[in-house]
């Protein structure tokens, strides 16, 4: 029951990221809305299956998965946003600190 | 309730993909992507749990790699090429 809980409430976090994802102006505004909430989603679904689940292999299996998605959905999102940064053409826009200015005009891709 | 955790993972599948339809950059159908990606695997991992049989969890954490490669590597393909 617990698990069935916790997997609902990762769906919906799911879905919120799916949400900003079609509703935000910007690629960066996207990638932040998906990054943030699915990881968490994720990881909440996966422990939430692990939770009703009974064997050993398959327990780890799940948290094998929630823990590849840790790390990797971070370092993904990083890629993209800076070469979208980066990229001729793609708009984007910056409020505050803009500490890759220096790599927009030194790099030679 | 899992039948309701399906619906929900299946609405922002097809949420993503509204997104990826629409673009309008490549950056955007890649982060379209990668959320159609962990709502996929989602469905998986709530299948494990609806039937109490583990068969796709290993499909599960293979795609998570996958997932990650395949994103790294449009991201660099988008720097080199803009747009």
């Amino acid at each position: 029951m617990v698990g069935q809980v916790l997997a609902l409430f990762g769906a919906v976090l799911t879905l919120l990221a799916a949400i900003g994802v079609l509703r935000f102006p910007d690629v960066l505004s996207r990638m932040h809305a998906l990054t943030k909430a699915s990881t968490l989603g994720f990881v909440l679904v996966a422990v939430g299956v692990a939770f009703e689940l009974r064997t050993a292999n398959d327990i780890t299996s799940a948290l094998l998965a929630a823990g590849l998605q840790i790390l990797t959905l971070p370092v993904a999102a990083n890629l993209i946003a800076r070469s979208a940064y980066l990229a001729e053409g793609i708009p984007h826009r910056v409020d505050t600190v803009d500490e890759l200015a220096d790599a927009r005009t030194d790099t030679d891709p | 309730m899992i039948e309701a955790t399906y619906a929900v993972l299946v609405l922002a599948f097809v949420l993503f993909g509204v997104r990826m339809a629409k673009g309008p950059t490549l950056a955007d159908r890649v982060i379209a992507l990668d959320g159609m990606l962990v709502a996929g695997i989602g469905v998986l991992l709530v299948n494990a749990m609806d039937t109490g049989r583990g068969a796709f969890l290993q499909v599960a954490v293979l795609l998570a790699l996958v997932g990650f490669i395949s994103t790294s590597v449009i991201a660099r393909f988008i720097e080199g090429r803009g747009e």
